[in-house]
């Protein structure tokens, strides 16, 4: 059998294919911390909790309403980036003129009261939702076992993110959004309604969250903390990437997911650390992330 | 000053209390009141199998109890150790020195037990473990200040690893925890499979906590064992083993063994994913007619069925109070000194006794979890295999580092 440093050639594709898959998902969500850093400057802590409501409203729609999975995948997305342009609206618009640090606080409370609440409700063991019936099963690859949902992950992960840097760096109204964060007074005179624009563009960043969640349902046991503990890697990913850099927050994510897949493979140990590793001797070469430029 | 007065009131009464109790055993309560401090995690990983349910298995005791000890009322008093040594040690120093609480019980994570049980030798209060899983706790670590209840790591790998061993499960793969726990479990498992004729093929040890577990559970896969041993806990054995789901593990042939495995964590993954799981536990709501009787008190008041924690924390209680009751007085030695001498059988403890390392053995049960079509409600998740007889479950006095048992 072909070996690969040890590693038999059959488990080392595995392992990248899973890397990828879960470099999908980190690309998902620091993809919306950098469209909301990017465009409105917002250090946005309640990420991993917009994450965790996505997949919530998911496991609650089935359980009280009877929404299915696919109507999920649009109606929770909907109503967290509903509730994102109300937290904008009445929060974040008014500290808007400070400092980026009361951004930062103001998201990170709001993230423990959410995540608080639930917890006293559902407790933190979390609960299981079931994977839809159509992505049941898997195909049996010749070198591993590809569970048919996680190969689904994988292309909506990159379907939305692909979509989400082709509308802000190839249409107008990303052209606007560009402009309007730039210099919101010269676009404001050209007739645009720059506040409104920013607070869509919260409620967007927010609303890939919540699909991230709820593409994590089925995944993961739904629970309170599930965003908090996947923030700190997903901050990681977006400053390696370079802050606010779109391509960068979805080539990162992508290529983190590899890196710590392989290092699961070689160094099991090291494998929630890897990331961060990566982090220091970016910020030690390239201080404004691999793809973000120089301020 | 009226601080420093009651303070030092009060340990002139105690320490007249410890005098006429070693003279005479009719010493009194201790300011008129018996004072019970729950610790645990109420809010992180361990809340749901200890927390708060287990402050109201407490209540429930105290209760049951009459409320009072030969006219002496009961106090408790509770709080958050946020899974912390630090926080949990200064919270129980500030009950020893402000409040002088006489009993603490709850206490989940090891680390946070080690470091109350030093606050509570220092100062002689006792101590009633409920929610830790290190054996360390009355193996090295004992004191003559502290008791084990519920269980520990010993029998949960002499149950479970002995069993599927004997069933034909030779060969294992283990995803391990990376800290003191798992490589305890780890070490357990591993000399209980060596000794019972299988073999540890090999192992991955992951970060403690981890998410994602594809990566470790394709490793276990390609490594050909037949079993797959988790020692993990909590919502890494959750996440193990609903990804070895997804990867159609038991259907491709293996099969998974879950070290530390509790009824929240069973009822939070479903059946459908956790069928055929095989597990150790120190006690189940459905086993027995007593047991049931008293988990549908519980439930009334908690709307979730008991885990062996919560009534670990009832039972160890209510023997705690008869011990007050029969012997007149909340001093330490002379209170658990009573408890040693009787033995225990209640709804939770079948065969129990306190040893003189400070552990309660008692009956343990290798269950096997339910398929969905043989399950009849929501809690109904545990087939009892086996009972595994106390002295056969725990270690064994002859092995203990203790040196109360060395004495």
């Amino acid at each position: 059998m072909t070996m690969i440093f040890g590693v038999p050639l059959a488990v080392f594709m595995g392992q990248l294919l899973l890397g990828l898959i879960n470099g999908a998902f980190y690309a998902l969500l620091s993809l919306g911390l950098a469209v909301i850093f990017g465009l409105l400057k917002i250090v946005n802590f309640a990420h991993g909790a917009m994450y965790m409501l996505g997949a919530f409203a998911t496991l609650l729609g089935m359980r009280y309403l009877g929404i299915n999975y696919w109507a999920a995948l649009l109606l929770a997305p909907l109503l967290v980036g509903l509730l994102g342009m109300v937290i904008e609206r009445l929060l974040l618009r008014r500290i808007g003129h400070l400092d980026h640090l009361y951004g930062l606080l103001l998201t990170f409370g709001l993230a423990l009261i959410f995540e608080g609440t639930l917890v006293n409700f559902f407790g933190v063991s979390g609960a299981r939702y079931p994977t839809p019936e159509a992505l049941q099963g898997g195909y049996q690859l010749g070198f591993m076992f590809l569970p048919v949902y996680r190969a689904w992950v994988l292309l909506a992960a990159l379907v939305v993110c692909l979509g989400t840097w082709f509308i802000i760096e190839r249409t107008r109204l990303g052209a606007y959004l560009r402009a309007g964060t730039e210099n919101p007074a010269l676009m404001q005179s050209f007739g645009v309604n720059v506040p409104l624009l920013i607070t869509l563009t919260y409620g967007f960043g927010v609303a890939l969250a919540a699909f991230a969640g709820v593409l994590a349902a089925p995944l993961y046991p739904v629970s309170p903390t599930m965003g908090s503990n996947l923030l700190i890697v997903v901050f990681a990913v977006v400053v390696i990437g370079g802050m606010g850099s779109i391509l960068g927050a979805i080539l990162t994510g992508l290529g983190m997911g590899l890196i710590e897949g392989l290092t699961k493979v070689y160094y099991p140990e090291a494998a929630n650390t890897v990331i961060f590793l990566v982090m220091i001797l970016v910020l030690m070469l390239r201080p404004a992330g691999l793809f973000g430029k120089e301020a | 000053m009226t601080f420093i007065k009651k303070t030092l009131a009060s340990s002139i009464a105690i320490a007249a209390a410890a005098a006429l109790a070693a003279t005479t055993a009719q010493a009194e309560i201790s300011d008129g009141e018996v004072r019970i401090g729950y610790l645990a995690d109420m809010s992180g990983t361990y809340r749901d199998l200890a927390g708060p349910g287990g402050l109201e298995a407490l209540r429930m005791a105290i209760e049951d109890f009459g409320g009072s000890v030969n006219g002496a009322p009961i106090q408790v008093y509770s709080a958050d150790d946020r899974n912390s040594a630090d926080v949990g040690a200064n919270t129980v120093r500030e009950w020893v020195d402000t409040r002088n609480v006489d009993m603490v019980a709850g206490m989940v994570a090891s680390s946070v037990t080690i470091a109350v049980t030093n606050v509570l030798k220092e100062n002689d209060k006792l101590g009633i473990i409920s929610g830790s899983a290190a054996s360390s706790i009355t193996n090295e670590h004992c004191s003559p200040n502290h008791i084990h209840w519920v269980y520990d790591t010993y029998p949960l790998a002499n149950g479970t690893a002995k069993a599927i061993v004997d069933q034909g499960g030779d060969t294992w793969f283990m995803l391990t925890a990376d800290y003191a726990f798992g490589h305890a479990l780890e070490g357990d498992v591993t000399r209980v499979v060596e000794e019972s004729g299988g073999e540890v093929v090999g192992g991955v040890r992951h970060p403690f906590p981890t998410d994602d577990f594809s990566s470790y559970i394709l490793q276990a896969q390609g490594s050909g064992a037949k079993i797959i041993g988790l020692a993990n806990a909590g919502a890494d054995t959750v996440n193990a083993i609903s990804t070895a789901a997804q990867f159609g593990v038991v259907e491709a042939g293996q099969q998974l063994a879950g070290l530390l495995v509790f009824l929240n964590d069973v009822h939070a993954m479903g059946l459908e994913t956790t069928q055929g799981l095989l597990l150790t536990t120190g006690w189940y709501w459905d086993m027995d007619e007593e047991a049931r009787e008293w988990s549908e008190r519980y439930y009334e008041r908690m709307n979730r069925m008991p885990t062996m924690v919560q009534a670990g924390i009832y039972s160890s209680t209510m023997h705690y109070l008869q011990a007050v009751e029969a012997t007149g007085t909340d001093d330490t030695a002379t209170v658990r000194e009573y408890m040693m001498e009787q033995p225990i059988n209640d709804f939770f403890a079948r065969n129990g006794r306190l040893r003189e390392d400070g552990r309660m053995i008692h009956d343990m049960y290798l269950a096997e979890v339910k398929s969905p079509e043989a399950s009849t409600g929501e809690w109904d998740l545990y087939e009892i295999l086996a009972t595994i007889p106390a002295e056969e479950a725990y270690r064994p006095l002859s092995e203990s580092q203790c040196d109360l048992v060395q004495n």
